[in-house]
Order: structure tokens, then C-alpha cells, then sequence
């Protein structure tokens, strides 16, 4: 496997610059000749597809919602980033590259982030000519707020529904290419495989989820938007449909998967209450700017919060943390939440959660004004848990919430298929071990706006496409394999329902390859899988068939790819022997319990080729070299 | 808890359907509403009994995915609320409780209690944008936007699709849904330059799709889980007129140099 990440030469600053103009152009007239699919419709797939159809591109776009306008981008909280420096507050397009490559705990590609860093002030402004509501100061200027692993605020937001916001912002501009005739939308539709023609991607084979046709698609390039891989962990803060089925097939077919290891846990989230639940719920990390987070100094105080006066509470990151305080980056802050409870001072029925408390905000400013800035997130709280936040405090604990790792991609977001671009979450770019808060929104729309329109045409201008149509072999083999797959989940008729392997394999990733790894740990997982990977094909139950509406069946072919997947999670964390970001190794911390890097054995991204069922896949290495910033232990101190 | 569900059930949309009574026990009050038909789903694939089919995804009450008729009403008892986010602390112990899908002429079932909601893509596809290409912004604060309009246009943009509106109008109407896309756009200095066509555009489609007009029910108000105001359906009629009555087509000359 050639792992060539093609950057630009040239100083930082140029090199998207320079590569714009280096790359050749695909003339108006002859970009009607091409046809893209695009797979997913969240914020990377629908601006993405939009974009292209702008250009002139013929646009197929895939999503297996009824409409693209539901894609999980919609459920983000907090905002957006952007280096405008509105604020007058020092921030600039260097400092956000700066911050997101130290967020990142220096395991992500310089060049990459700098052009997202780059490119985030014309999201913005894309933003708002398509009339995204950002919130506003009373001058009608646009407002910002501070998000963790930040000293600048740089986050724009519209109410705690930004994803939402900016979601329905590209899904309007999809609109649009719809009705004009150059998008051809098919909801319902999920992606089941991947074709390649002559080593390079030129379709897909896919599922009609009403009538359960399996259909070939072809194009002259494959983008995938598809999201992360989260719901490996069965409970998460994903969408209960989140699936990793198009990246892992697509990795089957000979795309590299980088750092499936990195995975965020979100400190902010609303507790787990009994084991009927289903997903969990995000809190928004804006919710820190004002909230204080603390847990009882005594174990096993068990007095309700307001009994328990000042002096006998830990403050705990204003204690550890003085100069980032309550806005430490995500992954320190839950590793500190968990390092609190397990020292048996959690607070709730379970001792698994942390109080997170704006009474001391409302106090300073007014219940007024924190209603204005949070008030749907209170009101969800309050759904959830029958309790009111603005009488005491919230209970929260980390759950998953984005996964770093993803397909790897070159510069031009190519992954190491010919013709296959990544884009979005789904990728493994530009966050390295931990992604900063309201930065995944930034990468999902810089890809689909403003990279990929550029790229694609770059990857036409200088490849032959071999002329070809849906009676090639390769399709009538892929889709037979699809088929054979189908038939095989229905024909097992076993005992266990899909949900229950869902969750047992959870268990194990959650337990084992969570907050905290050990190596003793893993290896015990990468013994367990074979066996939850049996019981699986031996005894899961699907009903039904095949050719009709079947959630059941959509279900168990995700959970099958979970499973896969899971074993490379394992794999790859046990041989990072070092702790970065989200990926914490107990054996490797400093006296203080901060995550203690490798960078003479690890400063790469680490990607692995797929070998074959039952083979050991190949762990190749790309070279992370930093030239900007300065490799250092991080320090929120 | 436990209750007595009456559950629509329906193969395909070529066969007809009809309400089936099944047991919920051991429901504890802190599940939501969609882990209670989980735990009902689990229970019928053990007997070998088809599951009930029904939309959801994000389960956080953004996406708009999930929506049933509980005891007649959209998304249930609980104000501002989806069904996602409805939790059985809602209801008591020996309860019966009706679940029916949205039920609307330009809302087809598909399976149980999964319908297609496919005209509401169409109607925002008629125009439910600006348009303006990627490369095309200026600056962001170019164009200041009074705080007041802003705050109204995202009331109206946190519509989140999911139909409620439709399925409890006697009329089956979608103004709301249509009206709130239009005001978002509308209050807004961006949404100027195409505001008529808009108004025209969108309601044409609404009416093709079969959907009903507003006779001032206010159900849909009453169920919104997003709270949208009917207010807005006052001024899509005001915009409406006023283009019908001022809307001229650009002239479309080719030629240029």
C-alpha cells in the first residue's frame, strides 16, 4: 500500500495557494460529462454534492434517512469555529491551526489542518449568504462564544441547534441542484459496497430500504460522507442508524483505515439510567463556559448537591487546571471525571457522574440571560432526567461521541483507492487524537464546500477513465456477493436478537478500549471478538426477507461490520504503545496521570491494509512531520 | 408500569391494516417512548413474531425522524415535545395507549408506523432556499441583520420536519411546515431577492402534493414540538397575496457579449 499524502511544497501558508493553482481544471463544458456519487448527506455529503452540482458535475447522493435533511450533522449542539477574529481577541487563522494541532495532541497533518483553519472563514460566510441564522449581537453583527481547548472565542452558534442550522443550510442548497435536475437524490437508499474497474472506484452497490432492491450504481468517482463508526460502542451519542458499513466495506476493498483507535469520548453528557437505554444524550460543551463542574471532595458523600457546602467541594479541573479551568479539551476533561469516579466520588444512583453547575452563573448574571444562551439544552435535560438544571446542579458523565480515526486520505481527501474520496467524519484528517469542540462541523463543510469541488476536478483532469457500464463483471460479482451476504443473515434464524450482540459487543469496546486501555485489556478483547463474531453468524435472529422493509435485516449487516471493525480497534491501540488524545494507555502516563506520548516511536498515523477474512491485516505508517508547531507535552494548565 | 398498547400494523402499502393489541410489562417510567417499543420489539423477535417498523434515528429530538399518533395525538401527551423524548413517566400504570402512524393523504404508509414524507423534500426543493453558489458569500458581517429578525427567522428555521403539523390538521395541511421555511427566509435582507418567486412557488407544490389549506384549527401550533407559531402562516398568506399581485417574471434575453 503506497501512502503518498501528496502536500504541496512551499511554507504553510501557501500551499493550498499554491496547489489550487498547480491543480488542473476540468473545463465548464466537459464537467457535464462526469458523474459523482456522493454517499451520505450530512454536512460533508450534502455540501459536497451541492457544490459539485454547482460546478457543472452530474450528482447521484445517497442517504438511508427518508430525507437528507435528518443526517445526524443535524444533532450538533455547540457551533462552529471559525479564525475571524471578530472578538478583536488575538485569534487568527494561525492560532486556530495552532490550537487544533495541539488539540489534536500532535498526531494529525500539519498542512491538512492549516487549509481547514484557513477555509473556515468562508464557511461562514457561505453560512450565512445561504441564511443560516447565526446569533446575533443587537448591532446585527454576528456573535461568538468560547468552546474548550480554546483561549479566543471563535465559535459561532445559532441557539444550541448550529448542526441544524448549518444542516439544513447545505440541504437547502442540495435543494436547490435537485430541482435544478443535477442532483438525483435517493433516500432510503443504503450503500452496501463498494465497485472498483480497473483498480479504481467507479460504483456502488446499494439497498432500497422500502423495497429491498439491491441496485448498481456507476460514476466516475465515489465520495463518501458516511460519518464515524461510534455506535461500535453500541451506546453513543450518534444516531441509532450511525453505521460504519460504506467506510468498512469500502476498506475491504483496499482502502487504508488510519488510527481506528482515536476515538472521543464527550465530557458532557446526560448519565446512563437503566439497561433498556438506547443511545445517550449529548450536553452541549458550550454549557462550560458558564457551568462549573465538581464532585463532592468526601467518597461517598451521599448529601443532595445543595446540602453541600463550598468548602467540601472539588472543583476539580479549576483545581488541576487553573489557567483553562472548566474548558480543558474533551478528552482531558473526561479522563478526569472518570479518574473522580473512580476514586468512588461520583455523584447519582450509579456514582457515574459529575456535577456540572450554573449556580454560581445564574447568580452573577441572572437566570434571564443563561435561559436565552441554553435554554433548549436545560429543557432537554429536564425531559430526560425530571429534573430542573436551573435548581441544581446537572449530573453528567462522558459518553462516545466522535470517532477521529476513519479512511485514510492524501491531501486531496483521496483515499488509497483511485477515485475514492473521504470526506467529513468518515475520514481521519484533520483532528489526530482528539478533535477541539466545534471543529467536526468546520471539517464537514470545508470538505464538501471547499475542498473536494477543487480536487475532484484535478483527479479527472489527469486520469483515464476506461469506458464501461453496469454489464461489467465486477458489478455482477459485487452485487452477487451483496446478495449471498443478505441471504446468508436470513438463513441463521438463531436465538439472540441483533440488539443483544449489539450490546454485548459495546460492553466490550466500552470496557476495554474506552477511556482508559491497557494492553492486558485488549488482548483479552481480541480474544473475546472471535467468539461474539461466532455467536453472531451462528444464532443472531433476522426475520423476514430480503425484498421488503426491513429494519431488522439493516440492523444486522451494520452490527456485522461493528464487529469487524472492533477487532481493528483493538488491534490498533494495543500496538500504539503510547497515550495521545482520546487514545489513553494506563502504561503510560506521566506522575500526574497526563497522557504521556511516544513521539520517537508514534509521530505517525498509523494504516492498515486489509489482508483477507481470518488475516492479520498490514499496519503501515504515515510520518507526521512537524515543522510549525512545536512538539510538546500539551499543557492546559 | 404496565400497559395495554394498540399498535397499527400494516405490511406494505399495497395491503391493508389494522390495530393489534399487545402487553407492555415491567415498563420502567424512565424509558423513552421508542425504548418502550424497543422493549416490545425484542419480546416479538423472541417469538418469532415480526417487529413493529417505525422511524427514529437521532433519538435527541432534532432530526424529525420519528413521529407516532399516541392516544391521538402528534408525538403525545407532553408539550414541545417529539415522541423521542417522551418518556413514560408521561402515563400511568395500566394505561391504554393508541399508537397509529402520521395519518395524511400526501403522506403514504409504508410499513406500520413508517410513512413518506417525500413531499416535504418537494416542497422545499420548489424553492425553501437562497441561491447562492459555494464561492458566491461576502463577507459575514457585511451585511449586519437586526438581532430582532435574526432571533425570529431562527424560531421559524427550528422546524424540524417531522410532519406533526400535517398529521393533526383536519385538513391535513402543511402550512406550517411550509410557512415556517418561507418566514426563515423571508425576515431575513438574503432571503429578499427571491422572496416572491418563493411564496409562489413553494405553496404551488404544497397544493400539488395534495396537502390541505388552513382553516385556523391551530392543532398544529398545539403539537409542534419546536413550538412554531401559526403567526407564520398569517404572514406566508400576506406574502403570498402581495406577490400574486406584484410578481413579475424577469425577462430572460439571451445575448451578452
Amino acid at each position: 500500500m503506497q501512502l503518498d499524502a501528496k502536500i504541496p511544497s512551499g511554507p504553510i501558508e501557501k500551499k493550498w495557494d499554491k496547489h489550487r493553482f498547480d491543480m488542473k481544471l476540468v473545463n465548464p463544458a466537459n464537467k457535464r460529462k462526469y458523474n459523482v456519487i456522493v454517499v451520505g448527506s450530512g454536512l460533508a455529503g450534502a455540501s459536497a454534492a451541492a457544490s459539485m452540482a454547482e460546478l457543472g458535475y452530474n450528482v447521484k447522493c445517497f442517504c438511508y434517512q427518508d430525507s437528507p435533511r435528518r443526517a445526524h450533522s443535524i444533532a450538533a449542539q455547540g457551533g462552529i469555529n471559525a479564525a475571524k477574529n471578530y472578538q478583536n481577541d488575538g485569534d487568527s487563522i494561525y492560532r486556530l491551526f495552532y490550537d487544533t494541532v495541539k488539540g489534536g495532541d500532535f498526531r494529525a497533518r500539519e498542512a491538512n489542518v492549516y487549509r481547514l483553519a484557513q477555509i473556515s472563514v468562508n464557511i461562514i460566510d457561505q453560512c450565512t449568504a445561504q441564511g443560516v441564522p447565526f446569533a446575533r449581537e443587537y448591532s446585527g453583527l454576528l456573535a461568538n462564544r468560547s468552546f474548550g481547548g480554546a483561549q479566543v472565542s471563535r465559535t459561532f452558534y445559532a441557539r444550541g441547534q448550529t448542526g441544524q442550522q448549518l444542516l439544513l443550510g447545505a440541504y437547502q442548497a442540495l435543494a436547490r441542484q435537485i430541482h435544478l435536475g443535477k442532483v438525483q437524490m435517493f433516500p432510503r437508499t443504503e450503500m452496501l459496497d463498494l465497485v472498483l474497474i480497473d483498480g479504481k472506484a467507479r460504483g456502488i452497490i446499494a439497498r432500497n430500504l422500502v423495497t429491498g432492491k439491491i441496485e448498481s450504481f456507476i460514476a466516475d468517482a465515489v465520495v463518501l460522507g458516511t460519518g464515524g463508526y461510534g455506535n461500535v460502542f453500541y451506546l453513543s451519542t450518534n444516531a441509532k442508524n450511525s453505521n460504519a458499513t460504506a467506510i468498512w466495506r469500502a476498506h475491504k476493498r483496499g482502502a487504508g483505515f488510519a488510527n481506528p483507535c482515536y476515538t472521543q469520548i464527550h465530557p458532557t453528557c446526560i448519565p446512563v439510567s437503566g439497561d433498556y437505554q438506547s443511545k445517550l444524550t449529548l450536553m452541549s460543551e458550550s454549557l462550560r463556559n458558564d457551568g462549573r463542574i465538581w464532585v463532592p471532595k468526601q467518597k461517598g458523600d451521599r448529601r443532595p448537591a445543595q446540602d453541600i457546602p463550598e468548602e467540601d467541594r472539588d472543583y476539580y479541573l479549576e483545581r488541576k487546571y487553573p489557567s483553562f479551568g472548566n474548558l480543558v479539551p474533551r478528552d482531558v476533561a473526561s479522563r478526569a471525571a472518570k479518574d473522580v469516579c473512580d476514586d468512588g466520588r461520583g455523584v447519582g444512583e450509579t456514582g457515574l457522574g459529575v456535577y456540572l453547575d450554573f449556580g454560581s452563573a445564574i447568580k452573577r448574571v441572572g437566570e434571564e440571560v443563561i435561559r436565552e444562551k441554553y435554554g433548549n439544552l436545560f429543557d432537554m435535560y429536564q425531559r430526560i432526567t425530571d429534573e430542573n438544571p436551573y435548581k441544581q446542579p446537572m449530573r453528567i458523565y462522558p459518553a462516545v461521541h466522535y470517532t477521529m480515526g476513519g479512511l485514510w486520505v492524501d491531501y486531496n481527501l483521496m483515499s488509497t483507492i483511485p477515485g475514492l474520496f473521504v470526506i467529513g467524519e468518515a475520514n481521519f484528517s484533520d483532528h489526530g487524537a482528539n478533535r477541539l469542540g466545534a471543529s467536526a462541523l468546520m471539517q464537514g463543510l470545508a470538505d464538501g464546500y471547499f475542498v473536494i469541488p477543487y480536487t475532484i476536478g484535478n483527479y479527472f483532469a489527469n486520469t483515464t477513465l476506461e469506458k464501461t457500464d453496469l454489464n461489467n463483471p465486477n458489478f455482477r460479482q459485487v452485487e452477487a456477493e451483496v446478495s449471498a451476504r443478505i441471504n446468508r443473515l436470513l438463513s441463521i434464524r438463531g436465538k439472540r436478537t441483533v440488539d443483544s450482540i449489539h450490546r454485548e459487543l459495546g460492553k466490550l469496546v466500552w470496557d476495554k478500549c474506552g477511556m482508559a486501555r491497557h494492553a492486558d485489556g485488549l488482548r483479552e478483547a481480541l480474544e473475546k471478538i472471535p467468539q461474539i463474531k461466532e455467536e453472531f453468524w451462528n444464532n443472531v435472529t433476522v426475520l423476514g426477507s430480503g425484498e421488503e422493509f426491513n429494519q431488522s435485516l439493516e440492523k444486522a449487516g451494520r452490527v456485522a461490520d461493528f464487529l469487524e471493525l472492533a477487532e481493528l480497534m483493538f488491534m490498533d491501540a494495543l500496538e500504539r504503545e503510547e497515550s495521545c488524545g482520546g487514545h489513553f494507555r494506563k502504561e503510560y502516563q506521566t506522575p500526574e496521570g497526563e497522557a504521556m506520548r511516544n513521539d520517537e516511536k508514534f509521530s505517525h498515523a498509523a494504516v492498515w491494509e486489509y489482508q483477507g477474512e481470518g488475516q492479520k491485516p498490514i499496519r503501515h505508517k504515515e510520518e507526521l512531520t512537524f515543522e510549525y508547531v512545536h512538539l510538546a507535552q500539551r499543557s492546559y494548565k | 408500569m404496565n400497559l395495554v398498547l394498540y399498535v397499527w400494523r400494516q405490511k406494505n402499502a399495497q395491503t391493508s391494516g389494522q390495530m393489534v393489541r399487545y402487553d407492555a410489562k415491567n415498563i420502567s417510567p424512565d424509558m423513552s417512548f421508542l425504548e418502550m417499543l424497543d422493549v416490545i420489539n425484542e419480546g416479538l423477535i423472541a417469538k418469532g413474531e415480526d417487529p413493529i417498523a417505525f422511524d427514529h434515528d437521532c433519538r435527541e429530538g432534532i432530526c424529525g425522524s420519528c413521529g407516532l399518533m399516541i392516544n391521538g395525538q402528534a408525538h403525545g401527551p407532553k408539550k414541545a415535545t417529539t415522541t423521542c423524548q417522551l418518556h413514560m413517566r408521561s402515563f400511568k400504570d395500566g394505561d391504554t395507549i393508541y399508537i397509529e402512524p402520521w395519518r395524511a393523504k400526501a403522506f403514504p404508509i409504508i410499513k406500520d408506523l413508517v410513512v413518506d414524507r417525500g413531499a416535504f423534500d418537494r416542497i422545499i426543493q420548489a424553492g425553501g432556499y437562497i441561491s447562492v453558489s459555494t464561492g458566491n458569500a461576502q463577507d459575514a458581517n457585511a451585511l449586519p441583520v437586526p438581532k430582532s429578525a435574526a432571533d425570529q427567522a431562527m424560531d421559524a428555521a427550528a422546524c424540524i420536519g417531522c410532519g406533526a403539523c400535517v398529521a393533526s390538521c383536519p385538513n391535513g395541511s402543511a402550512m406550517l411546515f411550509t410557512s415556517a421555511k418561507i418566514s426563515h427566509l423571508g425576515l431575513l435582507p438574503q432571503g429578499q431577492p427571491e422572496r416572491k418567486e418563493r411564496v409562489l412557488n413553494m405553496v404551488a407544490t404544497m397544493d400539488k402534493e395534495q396537502f390541505g389549506s388552513c382553516t385556523n384549527h391551530r392543532e398544529c401550533e398545539a403539537v409542534c414540538p419546536k413550538e412554531i407559531n401559526v403567526d407564520f402562516i398569517a404572514r406566508m398568506n400576506r406574502d403570498y397575496l402581495w406577490a400574486t399581485l406584484t410578481y413579475q417574471k424577469p425577462s430572460s434575453k439571451g445575448g451578452g457579449e
